[in-house]
């Protein structure tokens, strides 16, 4: 075990979660963080199929990176990247239906999400596949993390439930409480994440512009 | 002819590709810095999308919808190749994008000189797949409609990144609290746009 988890595999695995973020700080794979996390539950399975895609295809480019042409290579990627996604969102159709109706597109979408390219590009073509695992995971719980905070706090503000369970106790309503509908539009999870990123750089002040 | 003309303008303003899907936000949000470049980017998506949009709508017509192979053989009627489109997709994207670039350079090298640098990057973006699989779920009539809606989503997207664009520039001198500076105010920026586009949301034509 030891061998395993040495200090740079740490460091590959620990990095993205916080201080190299694919979301807050590489700006990498935006589009489906807003569009699906308007619940919390669709939000929580995309994170799981994305970590699950980024893992397995960095190990799949990694043992392959020496055999890849270089010209060719953003279409070898994209191939095996599809491939992947086919076999979650069937894997989703057959297990999760109601969610997979939600994420729609979205599952499709991951193809071309920009969290894979970039970890293949700049990650797995240069390194063993052991490791490349290890990054593909760390950035996927990078990403989950990110989607589920976004996903609570729509949820519980713009319906007063999670995962479909009510939280927020009946008495409040009858006082007056009202859920925020705008929540539940698009454009609130982008404000929730500038709040997110901007918590983010007031703790870590090397990553202010 | 008037399904045309309101799938155009629809695609346009109420199913804006930013401000209502968030799709090619990872390059929306790169190369917004300043205007002339985000109209070069611009026309770029508008170019590979009217491509490969219609494209993607014969090829899931007539081959991977369930019994969209009959004209082959009758006894293909129960086929449904539906599972082969991410991949076959994202391949006619991907190779699109190379001949357009190729084509481009061959025919028209100051165009290539501005739009060049973009081609590859729009091989991934997020709007080019998604224009194809919102068409996969639409069932559009016939091609004009898919081509129309093409051409619509990939003048909202220049609307909406030329707009953005044009505040950034302005924003450069306004007196932004540090941590917010760059990305968090561009989001906020991005959001409130999109407030604004919902306006349109109303809209029947």
């Amino acid at each position: 075990m030891a061998k395993l988890f040495s200090e740079k595999t740490k460091q590959v695995f620990l990095g993205p979660l916080s201080k190299n973020n694919p979301i807050a700080v590489q700006v990498l794979g935006i589009c489906s963080a807003l569009a699906v996390t308007a619940n919390l539950k669709p939000a929580l399975v995309m994170g799981i199929s994305v970590t699950v895609i980024v893992a397995f295809s960095n190990v799949i480019i990694s043992l392959l990176r020496n055999t890849i042409p270089n010209r060719i290579r953003i279409i070898v990627q994209l191939v095996v990247v599809a491939a992947l996604v086919t076999v979650v969102s069937e894997f989703l159709k057959a297990y999760a239906y109601d969610v997979s109706v939600k994420l729609s597109v979205y599952i499709g979408l991951i193809i071309t999400n920009c969290i894979l390219m970039g970890r293949l590009e700049a990650f797995a073509m240069a390194n063993k596949p052991w490791e490349s695992f290890v990054d593909g995971l760390g950035n996927g719980f990078g990403y989950a993390v990110i989607l589920v905070v976004v996903g609570f706090f729509r949820e519980l503000l713009g319906a007063g439930s999670l995962l479909g369970f009510r939280i927020i106790p009946q008495s409040f309503y009858d006082a007056g409480y009202m859920n925020n509908g705008l929540m539940m539009m698009p454009p609130m999870a982008l404000i929730i994440l500038a709040c997110i990123i901007w918590w983010h750089r007031s703790k870590n002040k090397e990553l202010q512009e | 002819m008037e399904n045309i003309a309101s799938i155009f303008v629809k695609s346009i303003f109420v199913d804006n590709m930013i401000f209502a899907y968030f799709l090619g936000m990872c390059s929306y949000l790169a190369v917004s810095k300043n205007v002339k470049t985000s109209i070069g980017l611009g026309i770029a998506v508008i170019f590979v999308l009217t491509i490969t949009l219609p494209i993607n709508y014969l090829l899931q017509v007539h081959v991977l919808k369930e019994g969209a192979l009959t004209w082959l053989s009758p006894s293909l009627a129960n086929l449904d190749l539906s599972y082969l489109a991410f991949i076959l997709f994202i391949a006619v994207i991907a190779a699109m994008t190379q001949l357009v670039e190729m084509a481009i350079e061959k025919f028209t090298p100051s165009l290539y000189a501005s739009l060049g640098i973009f081609l590859p990057l729009i091989a991934v973006n997020c709007a080019i797949m998604g224009g194809s699989l919102f068409m996969q779920q639409r069932n559009f009539n016939n091609v004009a409609e898919a081509t129309s809606y093409a051409l619509g989503s990939g003048v909202g997207w220049l609307l909406a990144i030329v707009g953005l664009a044009a505040i950034r520039e302005k924003m450069e001198y306004s007196n932004v609290p540090a941590p917010l500076r760059g990305l968090g105010i561009t989001f906020i920026t991005v959001a409130l746009m999109a407030i604004a586009f919902l306006s349109f949301s109303g809209l029947k034509i």
